[in-house]
């Protein structure tokens, strides 16, 4: 009963309509808790002191293990969506995946960004054919193929499913950048914060780092409530125009 | 589904099949190679393994997208989706045909540029043997990415995007075993292993997920 009941309540989000209706009332709530938790992160992060031996480029790791993070677990949610595409055949499972795949490029970037600037006064060198920067790398050529091929059909709902495919299938990479620094044991540290036998990362630096990856995580979700906000409207607009198109021909057909 | 291989396999073979080319385009990809890197051969011998890796999986991807584009041109791929066996089972068929037509031969024509690379046997042998366990894990992943690809105008180039980097642990596995064979220190089996394993994992994945986007795709 209970149950019945919720799936009902869940079944009444995935109405489009409702779903703008809830969107419109906790974006700005969203977007004020991020503000607030990016202005607490980056303040700790400035005032904590550097590292001793690695000064202050260790700041740096604010930024990029949060988007790392980020980026694998856009693709999780975009994974979830894609089952929700293709069990329940649902619109807005369709948008989540298709609004989530520029975020996670974007996130991938960063990461690949800042672990490049990182690295250069750390390991001497801007890049490494390292297994994790590998793995890392092909994820963001995975989100750039979805992109592509979302991009490639004119039909929204076809584009859903098929990508929805490729999204289910590229989540076999997701696993293998997780653990591919315990499995290949190469430049590239082991985890230090999510790990069996607590966190080995120091006090000083684990609260700010957790806040930057809260941060980034209301971030995320922030900016793909508002990405799938836009994409039901762009949607909604193209149907509109499609109607009025056909209206204007049929009225031009009848005067002829 | 003998019926099936049989004439996937006739297409594949004859004229305008599309199976000799691959072979043409993996000799002219290796090829190319001493012209870019220098005639040396020491370093020629020492990559040799890699180019050839490289230039197989390059053509493998070539004939990707007639995996299913000409089914869907003349319409049979809706005979295909609408008949009684599990759709799964078909385009194993059709992923296994491809691979006689395209995979093999590639295989077999690696150890004559293993020979142009100044491979000694050991290692032409073991690249040969990677090839054989390795390609059809490639023309499984590329069936996902045909399928999914299939209603596109020109569905080629995306389909190489899209599968090439699901490929890239098939290179890396088949790469490090045939390494592995001719250097000393690093054992052969492991890497091999791992490579038949991916084969087997995505023999599986590879023809459900490429059932799932056809009948997606379809209109």
């Amino acid at each position: 009963m209970t149950e019945s009941l919720a799936i009902s309540k869940f079944s009444d989000l995935a109405n489009p309509t409702r779903f703008l209706a809830l969107a419109a009332r906790i974006l700005p709530w969203m977007a004020a808790a991020t503000v607030m938790l990016f202005a607490i992160g980056l303040y700790l992060s400035f005032t904590t002191e550097g590292d001793y031996q690695q000064g202050a480029t260790v700041r740096i790791m604010y930024v990029h293990v949060p988007a790392a993070w980020l980026s694998m677990m856009c693709y999780t949610v975009m994974a979830v969506s894609a089952i929700g595409t293709l069990v329940w055949r649902h619109t807005l499972a369709d948008v989540s995946h298709k609004a989530a795949a520029p975020l996670g490029a974007a996130f991938t970037l960063i990461a690949l960004a800042t672990g490049s600037l990182w690295g250069k006064p750390m390991w001497g060198t801007w890049w490494v054919w390292d297994a994790r920067l590998t793995s890392v790398f092909v994820l963001f050529l995975m989100y750039l193929g979805l992109i592509a091929l979302n991009r490639a059909m004119d039909d929204p709902s076809r584009a859903a499913r098929v990508s929805a495919v490729l999204i289910l299938v590229g989540f076999v990479n997701i696993p293998i950048i997780k653990f591919s620094v315990d499995w290949w044991n190469t430049l590239h540290q082991p985890a230090s914060v999510i790990r069996m036998g607590g966190p080995t990362i120091d006090q000083e630096f684990l609260w700010p780092l957790l806040i930057m990856a809260i941060a980034f995580t209301m971030l995320f979700f922030t900016l793909h409530t508002m990405a799938m906000r836009n994409e039901i409207w762009r949607r909604r607009v193209a149907a509109q125009r499609r109607m009025a198109a056909r209206m204007a021909g049929h009225v031009t057909g009848s005067e002829a | 589904m003998t019926a099936l291989l049989l004439r996937d396999l006739k297409l594949s073979v004859r004229a305008g099949g599309g199976a000799l080319i691959g072979v043409l385009f993996f000799m002219t990809v290796v090829a190319v190679i001493p012209f870019g890197v220098g005639p040396d051969l020491n370093l020629l011998s020492r990559i040799g393994p890699a180019i050839v890796w490289i230039g197989a999986l390059l053509s493998a991807l070539l004939g990707l997208d007639r995996l299913f584009q000409t089914e869907r041109e003349d319409g049979s791929l809706d005979l295909l989706l609408m008949q009684e066996h599990p759709l799964v089972l078909t385009v194993l068929v059709k992923c296994l045909a491809h691979w006689l037509g395209n995979g093999l031969p590639l295989v077999i024509a690696s150890p004559l540029l293993g020979l142009f690379m100044n491979m000694d046997e050991v290692a032409i042998g073991a690249t040969m043997l990677t090839l054989l366990v390795g390609t059809p894990a490639l023309t499984f992943i590329g069936a996902v990415g045909a399928a999914v690809a299939v209603a596109l105008p020109r569905g080629g180039l995306l389909v190489s995007i899209l599968v090439l980097p699901l490929a890239i642990p098939v290179l890396i596995f088949g790469v490090s075993a045939s390494y592995a064979a001719v250097e000393d220190p690093a054992p052969f089996m492991p890497p091999f292993l791992i490579l038949v394993a991916i084969t087997m994992f995505f023999a599986v994945l590879g023809p459900l997920g490429a059932a799932l986007a056809l009948r997606n795709a379809g209109d």
